[in-house]
């Protein structure tokens, strides 16, 4: 029996060979770390699908008039690419496979609280996707209506909109499952000695953003089954002439859909907050301070979705209270840079590929940031709403933010997940090549949305030419980067070198077991000591 | 698990509350028939949160759960209340 148990423990969980065979090992496992693979590996597919469609939409526009589709195609093109990204990537992105991966890792615990709950909330996400690609294959043609299904769109496009509203419906659910696990993880499986104030940050950011999961989600689930049946039924509730209106579905989608960029960017946070101090080789300046904030932004986070909704027929008190709310929430997300900043300061800096990354997301989501203040005060954002200016602002913060984030954290945490190591020198390539590419893709929009190019057109004036041929270069140069890294972690996940068991010299428990980790990651749970830390330097 | 102690509730509770959840959708009905104007969306918040207030403090045992659980659930419910305020913010100042 003593045997059994030392060879479950010494088998890393990339070579466990238990009850299935090939690729039923995989889709039936309850471990942690391989929901966490399965979902990197879904989410990575879907994501060719979002960067090709991207792609087409940025060729589209390297002209003015039609260059390789039409406004039909153009409409539905950009709802798909808004929707894949949205729900199926940097939503469930950082914690459904970094916060799946590490978080009982990180706090010292065998996987999470509910492991079957772990593997049915990845089926939920592969069946809300499945939905989705089939609203484009079949039916009436793809959803033509924006990410948002605003209404009356909605209930209005003769498109084949119930199957992608049905999914992101499911997707939902998948979301909330993840929180709700986290948050019992979190409160119940710390290690003895790790008090809520030893906890690392990225476990923080996780908990945080489980709050917002599994409760906010449940807003959007029911709206938009409100949209099916407005569609079905015609019920009335959104549709004016039924005596519905339309501006409560916008209030209902961004009670959800705000905070979900929370859900979005701070798991990214927590991940740069690891990676910070690891290779400053220095303790986290203000871990308190981080951590309030963190809680700061999931709270106030929850009421600025009228920010999205400025023009669009609200109360002046409500734009007021909106626009209030959505100042005072910039200041914790600054509190974070701040902290940042001054870990890096008089530290022993470290400039390996996911510290590049890490800096860099906090230079895009800084211009991300202040590019939301713009969208934020009220007179300004009658000027820039509805152009390139904010779909410059939304991917500086979406892509910049979370894509960076991701980025920096799997080119952190790969040596542990895969116990090999990528091509260096490759990986600060493809960084190098990426963020000239992002900056080029997106930098042009703040200028367009400025002299006033509206978004969602798939033509425009001549005099908005020279700033399109830069985006849609950069669209190339960043894709190039992209397949620099995706192809160098692809290849050094089977050929790389043998990592070490801590390769960045870090202090939190993930860098304790072995690399890969076993099966259930500890033989004994830690214990933490009055004096242990994740942050001691 | 086994020092918490478990609360066993007589059925007889359970079937108070039910008849209460029945009559009070009824009544979330029949407040319909009556022209509030603009409070007419409260009054039927008024019976949501009451029928919600039953099921979380009964069926869901919230009565005898841990005062951790209880605050959580109240902190939930703080953050509800001030989304609806905020919502009506623009429905009654529009």
């Amino acid at each position: 029996m003593q045997t059994a148990t030392q060879l479950e423990h010494e088998v890393n969980y990339l070579d466990y060979k238990g009850k299935y065979k090939g690729i039923f090992a995989w889709i039936f496992s309850t471990d942690h770390k391989r929901i966490a693979l399965l979902y990197m590996y879904s989410m990575l597919t879907m994501f060719v699908v979002g960067v090709v469609l991207g792609l087409a939409m940025k060729l589209e526009l390297i002209a003015p008039g039609k260059t390789i589709m039409d406004p039909g195609t153009y409409n539905a093109v950009f709802t798909v690419h808004g929707v894949i990204m949205i729900f199926m990537i940097v939503i469930p992105g950082l914690p459904a496979v970094f916060g799946n991966f590490m978080l009982p890792i990180m706090i010292g615990a065998k996987d999470v609280a509910f492991p079957k709950i772990n593997l049915l909330s990845w089926y939920f996400y592969v069946l809300g996707a499945v939905l989705v690609i089939a609203s484009v294959l079949f039916g009436n043609g793809a959803p033509d209506t924006g990410w948002t299904f605003y209404a009356p769109y909605s209930f209005k496009t003769g498109t084949n909109l119930l199957p992608a509203i049905f999914g992101a419906f499911v997707l939902g659910f998948s979301s909330i499952l993840t929180g709700l696990n986290f948050i019992v993880t979190i409160h119940r499986m710390r290690a003895p000695g790790m008090t809520w104030f030893k906890m690392p940050l990225f476990p923080w950011s996780l908990y945080g953003t489980a709050w917002i999961q599994l409760l906010a989600t449940p807003v959007v689930g029911i709206t938009l089954v409100l949209v099916a049946l407005e569609r079905i039924f015609n019920i009335g509730v959104f549709d004016p002439a039924l005596g519905g209106d339309p501006i409560l579905y916008q209030h209902l989608f961004w009670i959800y859909s705000h905070p979900a960029v929370y859900v979005m960017i701070l798991p990214a946070m927590g991940a740069i907050s690891e990676i910070i101090p690891t290779f400053s080789q220095k303790h986290i300046f203000g871990y308190r301070a981080i951590i309030v904030s963190t809680l700061a932004i999931a709270f106030v986070g929850y009421f600025v979705w009228g920010h999205h909704m400025f023009t669009s027929g609200m109360s002046g008190t409500a734009q007021y209270t909106f626009s209030i709310l959505t100042f005072i929430v910039a200041i914790p997300s600054a509190i974070k840079v701040f902290n940042w900043i001054s870990t890096m300061h008089k530290g022993s800096i470290n400039p390996e590929a996911p510290f590049l990354w890490a800096v860099t997301f906090i230079f895009v989501f800084m211009i991300g940031g202040f590019s939301g203040l713009v969208l934020g005060a009220l007179a300004t954002n009658v000027h820039v709403h509805d152009t390139a200016f904010v779909v410059a602002h939304f991917h500086f913060i979406v892509f910049g933010g979370v894509g960076f984030a991701f980025f920096g954290a799997i080119h952190y945490w790969f040596p542990k997940m895969f116990g090999r190591m990528y091509d260096k020198v490759w990986a600060k390539v493809g960084w190098a090549f990426f963020t000239v590419g992002f900056l080029t893709l997106y930098s042009p929009m703040f200028y367009l949305g400025m002299m006033g190019m509206p978004r969602r057109y798939y033509d425009y004036l001549p005099e908005f030419h020279a700033g399109n041929i830069l985006s849609s270069l950069g669209s190339w140069v960043m894709t190039f980067g992209l397949l620099i890294v995706v192809i160098n972690l692809f290849r050094s996940a089977k050929n790389g070198a043998i990592a070490e068991i801590n390769p960045w010299n870090s202090k939190t428990l993930e860098w304790t077991v072995p690399s890969p980790p076993p099966l259930e990651n500890y033989d004994e749970i830690p214990v933490y000591g009055e004096k242990d830390g994740p942050y001691e330097y | 698990m086994e020092n918490e102690k478990h609360h066993i509730v007589p059925y007889k509770v359970y079937i108070y509350i039910l008849v209460a959840l029945v009559a009070m959708t009824f009544l979330s009905i029949g407040i319909t028939k009556i022209n509030l104007g603009e409070y007419s969306v409260l009054g039927a918040m008024i019976f949501a949160n009451l029928k919600s207030v039953l099921v979380l403090t009964w069926f869901m045992h919230l009565k005898f759960d841990q005062p951790f659980l209880r605050i959580m659930v109240g902190f939930v419910v703080l953050v509800f209340f001030a989304v609806i305020f905020i919502t009506f913010l623009d429905y009654y100042y529009r």
